[in-house]
């Protein structure tokens, strides 16, 4: 078989493992930008405490490797009682260690914005969150956009950890079909890359997009 | 609460460190209703930290200040709410870079007074007019020169309707040329009754404007005299020897 027939023949196995990829990558960036703007208010609060548990959790999810956390999601989560599929724990475990990163590039945003505006907005009387909300999170957004365009894309390439727990993602798929062919495996490497940077590349220029936008409305 | 006799502000027996570094030592300072205070003194010796206790901006060691008769909470609201009513005029003037300079000046009145927008945007614009920039309302503050922005600077403080200004050295980060525009600003505002607490090194601004100068060095609060007592006769050797060196040239 030739390498196009072949590849025609995958091309379902692939779309299937594609779609999962791209479901597992953007649920698991919504809930990252969600957690980390919570981490991200919390690093930055006034509160000792809240500033403590939000450092812990971004120290622990930077420092141990994401193949552990998802160990622990498959290997501990049901000794204690609770039944996830790979999936789920997938998502989870991907929410969780990227929402460390989304933490500290919204937290470095932040922190571009300078000192003497949060200063006034405090001497104005605005309370934290006000503060946060109408004076330094919109200048935040300018430069938080190429550090929250490259967690995204670094992301989509940590899905494929899932692959190694039995979720059929388009690694799991090339993993196969490489199995049973393996003298098409510099087609299915192509094919698989394609995919890959179907996500990556458009993510790269929504970013560019976003950052003339931010840079518009200063 | 109000009994016009309670200092405006009262600074008592108030420590401040920066880790090892002693910046105000048993401050003591009262700023009476309609008080005009300028605080003058050598680089480092504490001025800016003063002015940025008494709205908590920095938190002070030991001590109380008492704003209108009562102590300042901790971090939270109510400190919020009394930071509303201490306006703060900054060095780098620090307007909101990311609104127009009208936007500026109603952000405090409609978030933290929770007055309508339309009465708040009547009277910024009388603030910016008295201010003598009714001109660059929609302008952002980067359009602005440097006197133009401390005046809208001004203005938003102004628009809270404050019991008492603080200004940390207002005039220090503008070309000569656009310092009087400002001093003249603060000169009418002294003059209309706002209670003031300036750091400057104009003196004179303190001459003209100051009720009371206050003299600063090494954290400690040295002199307190009517303006042509300290300028005239200095009691300290630290103050002569200050006021030789600004009011040489
Ligand atoms: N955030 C800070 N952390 C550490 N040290 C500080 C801090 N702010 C000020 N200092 C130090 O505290 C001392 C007093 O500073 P302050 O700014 O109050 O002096 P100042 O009288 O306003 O001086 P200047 O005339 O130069 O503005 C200085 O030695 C300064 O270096
Ligand atoms: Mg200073």
């Amino acid at each position: 078989m030739n390498g196009v027939d072949f590849l025609a023949d995958s091309l379902p196995v692939f779309w299937a493992g594609f779609r999962i990829t791209v479901l597992l990558a953007l649920a698991s960036y919504a809930g990252a930008l969600i957690l980390g703007a919570v981490l991200a208010v919390l690093r930055i609060s006034p509160a000792a405490p809240a500033r403590a548990a939000g450092l812990a959790y971004v120290e622990w999810f930077r420092n141990v490797p994401l193949l552990v956390h998802l160990f622990v999601a498959i290997l501990c989560l049901p000794k204690l009682g609770v039944r996830i599929g790979p999936f789920t724990a997938a998502f989870l475990v991907l929410a969780m260690y990227t929402a460390a990163q989304v933490c500290e590039a919204l937290r470095s945003g932040v922190n571009a914005v300078p000192r003497g505006q949060a200063e006034a907005g405090r001497a104005l009387g605005l309370t934290f969150g006000q503060n946060l909300r109408h004076v330094i999170l919109p200048q935040a957004a300018r430069t938080v956009v190429p550090p929250l365009g490259s967690v995204f894309i670094a992301l989509v390439k940590n899905t494929a950890v899932a692959s190694l727990i039995g979720v059929v993602d388009l690694t799991y798929q090339f993993g196969e079909l490489a199995r049973d062919e393996p003298g098409q495996v510099m087609t299915l490497l192509v094919a698989v890359a394609f995919g890959y940077l179907v996500m990556t590349i458009p993510a790269g220029y929504a970013v560019a997009r976003l950052q003339r936008r931010a840079a518009v409305a200063r | 609460m109000t009994d016009p006799s309670t200092p405006l502000i009262a600074v008592e027996h108030v420590d401040k460190w920066f880790g090892s570094l002693h910046v105000l030592r048993d401050v003591n300072l009262d700023v009476r209703r309609g008080e005009v205070v300028v605080v003058v003194g050598p680089s480092g010796s504490g001025k800016s930290t003063l002015c940025r206790v008494i709205n908590r901006i920095e938190p002070i060691d030991s001590g109380v200040i008492r704003v209108d008769g009562r102590p300042l909470p901790a971090e939270g609201r109510a400190l919020a709410r009394l930071r509303a009513d201490v306006g703060m005029v900054f060095q780098q003037f620090n307007l909101f870079s990311h609104r127009s300079i009208l936007d500026n000046v109603t952000l405090g009145p409609v978030k933290v007074r929770g007055i309508p927008r339309e009465q708040a945007r009547r009277r910024a614009r009388e603030l910016l007019a008295r201010v003598g920039i009714a001109d660059q309302a929609d302008k952002m503050p980067a359009q602005l020169s440097g006197g133009q922005q401390q005046r809208a600077a001004i203005a938003r403080a102004l628009a809270m309707d404050p019991k008492v200004l603080l200004f940390d050295e207002p005039t220090s980060a503008l070309d000569p040329e656009m310092i009087n525009e400002v001093l003249d600003v603060m000169t009418t505002l002294a003059g209309d009754g706002m209670t003031m607490v300036v750091v400057t090194h104009e003196m004179g601004f303190a001459r003209r404007a100051a009720d009371r100068v206050v003299f600063m060095a090494d954290g400690q609060l040295l002199e307190q005299a009517p303006p042509t007592d300290f300028f005239d006769h200095p009691r300290t050797d630290r103050a002569r020897d200050f006021l030789s060196k600004v009011l040489t040239h």
